[in-house]
């Protein structure tokens, strides 16, 4: 029996793990996993092979080898997961960022954190000249990590000021564009080509050789969002009343910036910039579960995004296979100026 | 609307040792020195009013008391040792501080707003237990927001969201209050409401630090008052021994009588103005 009437509905939980669950939150979280599923299933069916719901099931239950199985477990499944995952990664780096800067469009794709991440792969294949996983993903990395440094100097000088930030951001977001291009111009033409197919983010020709230590890595740092989920909660009290509740702030806005650029940089590193999930799902489960508070909806809703564009992009036009990056980039797009106009109107 | 007292029992914390002095601080915001070699002694078990003028550094002197601004010379001492050397959660559970002012997030409710003053209290295996829950209780129906539990924090008025913020101080459950300007907003009633709970918190064994602007209030409530001017200290000690003529005159350049209460017999301090300059 709830005694408190919290304006909400929460189930109290007393196992080892003793807390309020958010019964709306569950429930839109539970409805979002189920479509997930639903929609996973009907893109390991369709394909230029076509098979029926009991052939994926046999071919992932292992009762059936052979061509069928290759074609569901080494195929289609890695694209499944790592679409699911890298959708839950961005989502909440997303959702950290906006947080952070109290700002919907405070998300790695507009501050540029995107972009930087790319800037550090293109300079590791065009100008190192390597291709290992390893040292894509810590070029991404460090440009990730050198995009935030320098949009945080540039921008936190005289306190966070959420605003200064994302023009900030959306300034460094142009200027990397423009270095990204650069880069692709003055490189051999055939590596600058499959170079710049990474410029629209796409998940074409994943397999679990390539996807499985990023879905590693996201997984990682997803659950260490986990843990800080709490004290970001308090910091949305504001910086005196989080502190006077025993939130130590630069420790604690520190790593949720850590853990939101790799995220972020992690999936950039293998499928490149892929915009709009990041920005986007957040919001989207905000209106759903009409709170913050709580990763899971956010995460759930960014799988169905970035899985649903994916699928999209493989089906959209019969006999091309789209990059994914170009959906959610036309999406997105339209998603950002109404936000952007909104924004605009209200400040004025 | 009445307190009763079983209820302010259990806000009490049963080991009431803190203590909270400042040993010769000096506290600045980048170059600015707001107060220089500043000592402050927040005797056990009083309820301290600070009163000053606008800008002499109040609000600064309670956040360099709850540790969230660090002196640049000089210590705060909570229960004999640095502030500065316990961990953050072990001062929260020691010291509650009501901020001057504070924000909401967005499309909270009143009882969710009061929770998170339980987060000292939790980890993250444990994030909600019987005692939160009782300590949420206890918080509003001390500050009558009960009623309010459901509502969302940014559709309440002025008077109604300062009496949630106090209620989530209160649910920190800490033997020492550090409360800015705790009755703004709220109308006679209330804050004479809200004073006489904290009257009641303090007789029960909790040290209270507040900033009041009403002077007589100040007077009537403080068991140790503290007038500060231009981030020092100008006087400290009982609001009878230590409010008169000259000491107003001198902390804010104002012309006043003294005279009784006549219900407590504490002192009533009645500004000139301009019609008392007349006179004379
Ligand atoms: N964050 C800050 N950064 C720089 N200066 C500040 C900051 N906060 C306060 N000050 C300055 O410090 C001085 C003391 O401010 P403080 O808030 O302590 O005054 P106060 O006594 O609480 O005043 P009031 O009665 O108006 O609340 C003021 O001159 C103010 O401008
Ligand atoms: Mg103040």
């Amino acid at each position: 029996m709830q005694r408190i009437n919290f304006g909400r509905k929460y189930l109290q939980l007393n196992g080892p793990l003793k807390m309020r669950l958010d019964v709306r939150n569950a429930t839109i979280t539970a409805i979002f996993l189920a479509v997930i599923v639903a929609i996973s299933v009907f893109a390991l069916m369709v394909g230029s092979l076509k098979l029926s719901i009991d052939e994926v099931f046999s071919a992932l239950f292992g009762q059936t080898s052979g061509f069928k199985r290759t074609i569901v477990v080494n195929w289609r499944l890695p694209r499944v997961i790592v679409a699911i995952i890298f959708g839950a990664g961005l989502a909440v780096s997303g959702s950290i960022f906006q947080s952070i800067t109290k700002n919907p469009l405070g998300s790695p794709d507009v501050i540029g954190f995107s972009s930087g991440s790319y800037t550090g792969v293109l300079f590791v294949l065009l100008v190192l000249g390597s291709n290992s996983f390893s040292s894509v993903a810590i070029g991404s990395l460090i440009g990730g990590f050198a995009t935030a440094l320098i949009i945080y100097l540039l921008a936190f000088q005289g306190g966070t000021h959420g605003f200064r930030l994302i023009i900030v951001g959306i300034a460094m977001s142009t200027i990397l564009g423009s270095i990204n291009s650069m880069l692709l111009l003055q490189s051999k033409t055939e590596v600058a080509l499959s170079a710049a197919a990474w410029g629209v983010g796409s998940l074409n020709g994943i397999d679990w050789e390539h996807g499985l230590p990023a879905v590693f890595l996201v997984i990682v740092f997803l659950l260490l969002a986990v843990v800080m989920n709490r004290p970001l909660r308090e910091m949305e009290l504001g910086e005196d009343t989080a502190k006077s509740h025993g939130v130590r702030i630069n420790r604690t806005q520190g790593l949720l910036i850590i853990i939101a650029v790799s995220l972020t940089a992690s999936a950039t590193a293998v499928m490149g910039p892929v915009t709009f999930v990041a920005l986007a799902a957040p919001q989207i489960a905000l209106r759903f579960t009409k709170t913050t508070g709580s990763f899971a909806p956010t995460a759930v809703i960014g799988s169905f995004l970035l899985l649903g564009a994916d699928v999209l992009a493989q089906r959209i036009i019969p006999g091309t296979i789209l990059p994914v990056g170009v959906v959610t980039l036309s999406i997105g797009g339209l998603y950002l100026v109404w936000l952007l106009f909104r924004q605009a109107r209200t400040a004025s | 609307m009445t307190i009763t007292k079983v209820n302010v029992r259990n806000q009490v914390i049963s080991k009431p040792n803190a203590r909270l002095l400042a040993e010769s601080i000096t506290i600045q915001y980048d170059h600015r020195v707001i107060s220089k070699n500043l000592s402050i002694e927040i005797p056990e078990g009083s309820f301290t009013v600070i009163i000053g003028p606008n800008a002499c550094g109040k609000s600064t002197l309670l956040r360099a008391l709850s540790n969230l601004l660090k002196p640049s010379e000089g210590q705060v001492l909570l229960d004999g040792k640095n502030i500065h050397s316990y961990k953050s959660k072990e001062v929260a559970k020691k010291l509650g501080l009501l901020p001057q002012s504070s924000t909401a997030p967005e499309g909270i409710t009143v009882a969710n707003l009061v929770a998170h003053g339980r987060y000292p209290h939790q980890n993250l295996i444990r994030q909600w237990t019987e005692a939160d829950e009782l300590a949420v209780i206890n918080a509003m129906e001390l500050t009558n927001t009960l009623e309010l539990s459901n509502r969302f924090v940014d559709e309440l008025s002025g008077g109604q969201r300062q009496r949630v913020w106090v209620a989530m101080v209160l649910a920190q459950q800490t033997p020492l209050l550090l409360l800015d300007e705790p009755t703004t907003y709220l109308d006679i009633a209330h804050q004479i409401e809200l004073l006489e709970l904290f009257k009641d918190l303090n007789e029960q064994g909790n040290t209270l630090i507040a900033v009041l602007h009403d002077l007589n209030q100040a007077a009537r409530y403080a068991t140790h008052l503290i007038a500060m001017k231009n981030g020092k200290v100008i006087a400290q000690g009982k609001p009878c021994e230590i409010v008169t003529e000259q000491l107003i005159e001198e902390v804010y350049g104002l012309k006043c009588m003294v005279i009784e209460d006549p219900v407590t017999h504490t002192p009533l301090i009645v500004p000139l103005g301009r019609a008392g300059i007349n006179e004379n």
